[in-house]
Protein backbone atom coordinates (compact mmCIF):
# COMPACT_ATOMS: atom_id res chain seq x y z
CA UNK A 1 0.00 0.00 0.00
CA UNK A 2 1.11 3.09 -1.26
CA UNK A 3 0.64 6.16 1.38
CA UNK A 4 1.75 10.12 0.55
CA UNK A 5 3.00 12.46 2.57
CA UNK A 6 2.90 16.36 2.35
CA UNK A 7 4.53 18.16 4.86
CA UNK A 8 4.39 21.94 4.96
CA UNK A 9 6.25 25.08 6.68
CA UNK A 10 3.11 26.68 9.21
CA UNK A 11 2.02 29.96 8.37
CA UNK A 12 4.31 32.23 10.82
CA UNK A 13 7.70 30.24 10.08
CA UNK A 14 9.87 32.29 7.41
CA UNK A 15 10.65 30.39 4.01
CA UNK A 16 14.25 32.01 2.91
CA UNK A 17 14.32 29.52 0.07
CA UNK A 18 10.53 30.19 -1.01
CA UNK A 19 11.36 33.53 -0.47
CA UNK A 20 14.13 33.35 -3.39
CA UNK A 21 12.29 30.81 -5.70
CA UNK A 22 9.36 33.63 -5.68
CA UNK A 23 11.98 36.26 -6.68
CA UNK A 24 13.71 34.09 -9.28
CA UNK A 25 10.13 33.43 -10.80
CA UNK A 26 9.91 37.11 -10.80
CA UNK A 27 12.65 37.34 -12.67
CA UNK A 28 11.88 35.02 -15.22
CA UNK A 29 8.49 36.73 -15.71
CA UNK A 30 6.14 35.23 -13.22
CA UNK A 31 4.49 38.62 -12.31
CA UNK A 32 1.50 37.33 -10.76
CA UNK A 33 2.30 35.47 -7.37
CA UNK A 34 1.23 36.42 -4.29
CA UNK A 35 4.10 33.81 -1.75
CA UNK A 36 5.93 31.06 -2.61
CA UNK A 37 6.47 28.23 0.21
CA UNK A 38 8.55 25.25 -0.08
CA UNK A 39 7.91 21.80 1.56
CA UNK A 40 8.48 18.31 1.20
CA UNK A 41 7.07 15.12 -0.19
CA UNK A 42 7.07 11.80 0.61
CA UNK A 43 5.80 8.48 -0.84
CA UNK A 44 5.57 5.54 1.78
CA UNK A 45 5.14 1.99 0.54
CA UNK A 46 3.96 -0.28 3.52
CA UNK A 47 3.76 -3.93 3.91
CA UNK A 48 0.45 -3.25 5.81
CA UNK A 49 -2.73 -3.82 3.85
CA UNK A 50 -5.14 -2.44 5.98
CA UNK A 51 -5.63 1.19 5.21
CA UNK A 52 -6.50 2.57 8.13
CA UNK A 53 -3.66 0.45 10.01
CA UNK A 54 -1.31 1.61 7.50
CA UNK A 55 -2.28 5.02 7.76
CA UNK A 56 -2.58 5.37 11.58
CA UNK A 57 1.10 4.09 11.26
CA UNK A 58 2.20 7.04 8.81
CA UNK A 59 0.46 9.32 10.72
CA UNK A 60 2.83 8.28 13.96
CA UNK A 61 5.55 8.17 11.98
CA UNK A 62 4.97 12.12 10.65
CA UNK A 63 4.51 12.76 14.65
CA UNK A 64 7.93 11.24 15.40
CA UNK A 65 10.05 11.63 12.99
CA UNK A 66 8.86 13.18 9.67
CA UNK A 67 7.80 16.54 10.73
CA UNK A 68 8.84 18.76 13.28
CA UNK A 69 5.47 20.22 14.81
CA UNK A 70 6.99 22.93 16.27
CA UNK A 71 7.33 24.52 12.25
CA UNK A 72 5.74 21.82 10.09
CA UNK A 73 2.61 20.68 9.62
CA UNK A 74 1.62 17.21 7.46
CA UNK A 75 -0.74 16.09 5.64
CA UNK A 76 -1.40 12.61 4.83
CA UNK A 77 -2.91 13.27 1.18
CA UNK A 78 -3.17 9.32 -0.55
CA UNK A 79 -3.63 6.05 0.99
CA UNK A 80 -4.31 3.37 -1.89
CA UNK B 1 36.42 14.84 36.28
CA UNK B 2 34.66 12.26 33.32
CA UNK B 3 33.15 12.90 30.03
CA UNK B 4 32.15 11.50 26.97
CA UNK B 5 31.50 12.52 23.82
CA UNK B 6 29.09 11.15 20.70
CA UNK B 7 30.50 10.54 17.15
CA UNK B 8 27.74 10.23 14.86
CA UNK B 9 28.25 9.38 11.08
CA UNK B 10 29.22 12.69 9.82
CA UNK B 11 30.21 14.52 13.15
CA UNK B 12 33.41 16.31 12.36
CA UNK B 13 33.96 18.09 15.42
CA UNK B 14 33.87 15.49 17.82
CA UNK B 15 37.90 14.77 18.17
CA UNK B 16 38.13 18.51 17.99
CA UNK B 17 36.21 18.64 21.09
CA UNK B 18 38.27 15.29 22.52
CA UNK B 19 41.37 17.58 22.48
CA UNK B 20 39.53 20.86 24.50
CA UNK B 21 38.23 18.41 27.00
CA UNK B 22 41.53 16.56 27.53
CA UNK B 23 43.76 20.02 27.45
CA UNK B 24 41.22 21.35 30.45
CA UNK B 25 41.44 18.17 32.60
CA UNK B 26 38.62 16.19 31.39
CA UNK B 27 39.08 12.26 31.28
CA UNK B 28 37.15 11.91 27.68
CA UNK B 29 35.94 9.08 26.18
CA UNK B 30 34.54 8.65 22.55
CA UNK B 31 30.98 6.92 22.25
CA UNK B 32 29.62 5.71 19.35
CA UNK B 33 26.07 6.49 18.14
CA UNK B 34 25.35 2.95 18.08
CA UNK B 35 26.41 1.99 21.51
CA UNK B 36 23.46 1.79 24.00
CA UNK B 37 25.23 2.62 27.55
CA UNK B 38 27.00 5.84 28.18
CA UNK B 39 30.32 5.65 30.13
CA UNK B 40 29.98 7.25 33.78
CA UNK B 41 30.05 11.05 33.11
CA UNK B 42 30.15 14.17 34.75
CA UNK B 43 29.24 15.92 30.91
CA UNK B 44 28.35 14.16 27.67
CA UNK B 45 28.49 16.42 24.82
CA UNK B 46 26.87 15.89 21.37
CA UNK B 47 29.34 17.84 18.97
CA UNK B 48 28.90 19.49 15.71
CA UNK B 49 29.00 18.59 12.49
CA UNK B 50 26.47 16.84 10.29
CA UNK B 51 25.54 13.94 11.23
CA UNK B 52 23.15 11.98 8.55
CA UNK B 53 24.32 14.52 6.09
CA UNK B 54 21.97 16.72 7.15
CA UNK B 55 19.12 14.17 5.96
CA UNK B 56 15.19 15.21 6.81
CA UNK B 57 16.57 18.12 9.11
CA UNK B 58 19.71 18.91 10.56
CA UNK B 59 20.01 16.55 13.66
CA UNK B 60 16.91 14.57 13.30
CA UNK B 61 18.15 11.21 12.51
CA UNK B 62 20.86 11.15 14.99
CA UNK B 63 18.13 12.29 17.69
CA UNK B 64 16.98 8.52 16.95
CA UNK B 65 20.26 6.58 17.23
CA UNK B 66 20.65 4.14 20.15
CA UNK B 67 22.69 5.91 21.99
CA UNK B 68 20.56 8.89 22.35
CA UNK B 69 18.37 6.98 24.77
CA UNK B 70 21.07 6.47 27.59
CA UNK B 71 21.42 10.47 26.74
CA UNK B 72 18.08 11.77 27.03
CA UNK B 73 17.77 9.00 30.74
CA UNK B 74 21.03 11.03 31.79
CA UNK B 75 19.82 14.48 31.06
CA UNK B 76 16.36 13.53 32.75
CA UNK B 77 18.10 12.54 35.51
CA UNK B 78 19.75 15.57 35.80
CA UNK B 79 23.11 14.98 34.30
CA UNK B 80 25.10 17.72 32.49
CA UNK B 81 24.77 17.50 28.01
CA UNK B 82 26.59 20.31 26.33
CA UNK B 83 25.19 20.42 22.41
CA UNK B 84 27.65 22.28 20.23
CA UNK B 85 26.45 23.39 16.70
CA UNK B 86 24.78 20.24 14.86
CA UNK B 87 25.05 18.29 18.76
CA UNK B 88 22.17 21.92 19.34
CA UNK B 89 20.27 20.44 16.52
CA UNK B 90 20.49 17.32 18.03
CA UNK B 91 18.96 18.86 21.61
CA UNK B 92 16.16 20.49 19.79
CA UNK B 93 15.32 17.69 17.74
CA UNK B 94 15.18 15.33 20.72
CA UNK B 95 13.01 18.23 22.86
CA UNK B 96 15.19 18.07 25.68
CA UNK B 97 15.64 21.92 24.62
CA UNK B 98 12.70 24.04 23.22
CA UNK B 99 12.42 25.27 19.70
CA UNK B 100 13.58 24.69 16.32
CA UNK B 101 17.07 25.55 13.95
CA UNK B 102 15.70 27.05 10.84
CA UNK B 103 18.04 28.08 7.32
CA UNK B 104 20.58 31.07 8.07
CA UNK B 105 18.19 34.13 7.54
CA UNK B 106 20.23 34.94 4.16
CA UNK B 107 20.89 31.43 2.91
CA UNK B 108 24.51 31.51 3.50
CA UNK B 109 26.68 29.03 4.94
CA UNK B 110 28.20 31.51 7.77
CA UNK B 111 31.94 30.65 9.32
CA UNK B 112 33.13 33.36 11.21
CA UNK B 113 34.58 34.73 14.55
CA UNK B 114 31.01 36.07 16.47
CA UNK B 115 30.83 38.00 19.77
CA UNK B 116 28.48 36.28 22.49
CA UNK B 117 26.69 37.59 25.49
CA UNK B 118 26.31 35.63 28.50
CA UNK B 119 22.63 35.96 29.92
CA UNK B 120 22.14 33.65 32.81
CA UNK B 121 25.27 33.07 35.26
CA UNK B 122 23.41 31.03 37.86
CA UNK B 123 24.66 27.77 36.28
CA UNK B 124 27.11 25.28 35.80
CA UNK B 125 28.23 26.29 32.62
CA UNK B 126 28.58 29.83 32.98
CA UNK B 127 28.88 30.28 36.95
CA UNK B 128 31.63 32.76 38.22
CA UNK B 129 32.63 33.66 34.62
CA UNK B 130 34.75 37.01 34.87
CA UNK B 131 33.96 37.38 31.05
CA UNK B 132 30.29 38.85 30.04
CA UNK B 133 31.14 38.90 26.13
CA UNK B 134 32.82 35.89 24.61
CA UNK B 135 34.17 35.72 20.97
CA UNK B 136 33.66 32.42 19.40
CA UNK B 137 33.56 30.33 16.30
CA UNK B 138 30.00 30.07 14.54
CA UNK B 139 30.06 27.55 11.33
CA UNK B 140 26.55 26.54 10.35
CA UNK B 141 24.05 26.58 7.64
CA UNK B 142 20.72 26.58 9.66
CA UNK B 143 21.27 28.39 13.02
CA UNK B 144 18.52 30.16 12.79
CA UNK B 145 16.68 29.65 16.19
CA UNK B 146 13.09 29.84 15.87
CA UNK B 147 10.11 28.82 17.98
CA UNK B 148 6.59 29.88 19.06
CA UNK B 149 5.28 33.10 21.00
CA UNK B 150 4.40 30.68 23.99
CA UNK B 151 7.46 29.00 23.80
CA UNK B 152 9.29 32.15 23.85
CA UNK B 153 7.51 33.34 27.08
CA UNK B 154 8.03 30.68 28.77
CA UNK B 155 11.96 30.51 27.32
CA UNK B 156 12.09 34.07 28.89
CA UNK B 157 10.02 33.60 32.29
CA UNK B 158 12.56 30.57 32.70
CA UNK B 159 15.45 32.46 32.35
CA UNK B 160 16.59 29.80 29.88
CA UNK B 161 18.29 31.96 26.88
CA UNK B 162 21.87 31.30 27.43
CA UNK B 163 24.27 33.69 25.09
CA UNK B 164 22.95 36.08 22.67
CA UNK B 165 25.21 37.40 19.51
CA UNK B 166 26.04 40.67 20.21
CA UNK B 167 29.29 42.83 19.08
CA UNK B 168 32.56 43.38 21.27
CA UNK B 169 30.73 45.83 23.88
CA UNK B 170 28.22 43.23 24.45
CA UNK B 171 24.98 45.43 22.21
CA UNK B 172 22.62 42.82 21.36
CA UNK B 173 21.64 44.89 18.13
CA UNK B 174 19.66 42.92 15.32
CA UNK B 175 22.59 43.77 13.05
CA UNK B 176 24.82 41.79 15.44
CA UNK B 177 22.46 39.05 14.67
CA UNK B 178 24.29 36.92 12.09
CA UNK B 179 21.49 34.15 10.96
CA UNK B 180 18.36 35.82 11.96
CA UNK B 181 17.41 34.05 14.95
CA UNK B 182 14.78 35.48 17.40
CA UNK B 183 16.09 37.72 20.22
CA UNK B 184 19.57 36.86 19.15
CA UNK B 185 19.71 33.65 20.56
CA UNK B 186 22.65 31.83 20.03
CA UNK B 187 22.20 29.29 22.71
CA UNK B 188 19.31 27.83 25.56
CA UNK B 189 19.36 25.79 28.30
CA UNK B 190 16.62 23.47 29.18
CA UNK B 191 14.25 24.71 32.34
CA UNK B 192 16.86 22.80 34.79
CA UNK B 193 20.16 24.49 33.12
CA UNK B 194 21.84 21.54 33.00
CA UNK B 195 20.93 20.88 29.11
CA UNK B 196 22.42 23.19 26.89
CA UNK B 197 22.58 23.76 23.16
CA UNK B 198 24.25 26.98 21.44
CA UNK B 199 25.62 27.01 17.87
CA UNK B 200 29.06 28.84 18.64
CA UNK B 201 32.12 26.43 19.06
CA UNK B 202 34.31 26.94 22.60
CA UNK B 203 36.39 24.17 21.02
CA UNK B 204 37.54 26.08 18.32
CA UNK B 205 39.03 28.91 20.82
CA UNK B 206 41.45 26.95 23.04
CA UNK B 207 44.88 28.24 21.39
CA UNK B 208 46.06 31.78 22.06
CA UNK B 209 48.21 31.29 18.46
CA UNK B 210 45.87 29.77 16.52
CA UNK B 211 42.71 31.61 17.15
CA UNK B 212 41.53 33.25 20.83
CA UNK B 213 41.60 31.26 24.45
CA UNK B 214 37.70 32.62 25.07
CA UNK B 215 37.03 28.82 24.85
CA UNK B 216 40.01 28.14 27.43
CA UNK B 217 38.18 30.62 29.86
CA UNK B 218 34.73 28.47 29.33
CA UNK B 219 36.06 24.96 30.15
CA UNK B 220 38.47 25.75 32.80
CA UNK B 221 35.12 27.41 34.43
CA UNK B 222 33.43 24.37 33.41
CA UNK B 223 35.72 21.99 34.75
CA UNK B 224 36.25 23.98 38.13
CA UNK B 225 32.39 24.13 38.28
CA UNK B 226 31.82 20.69 37.99
CA UNK B 227 34.42 19.97 41.00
Amino acid sequence: MKISVIITLKKDVLDPQGKVIHQTLGGMGFNDINEVRQGKYFEIDSKESDPKIAKDKVEEMCKKLLANLVIENYKIIDAQ
Amino acid sequence: MKSSVITFPGSNCDRDMDVALKKFGFKNKMVWHNDTELPKSDLVVLPGGFSYGDYLRCGSMASKSKIMKSVLNFANSGGMVMGICNGFQILVETGLVPGVLLRNKYLEFICKNVFVKINNKKNTYFKNMDNDVLEFHIAHNEGNYFCTKDQLKEIEDNEQVAINYCNRDGDLEEQFNPNGSIKNIAGIFNKEKNVLGMMPHPERMIDASLSGEDGSLFFNNLINNLK
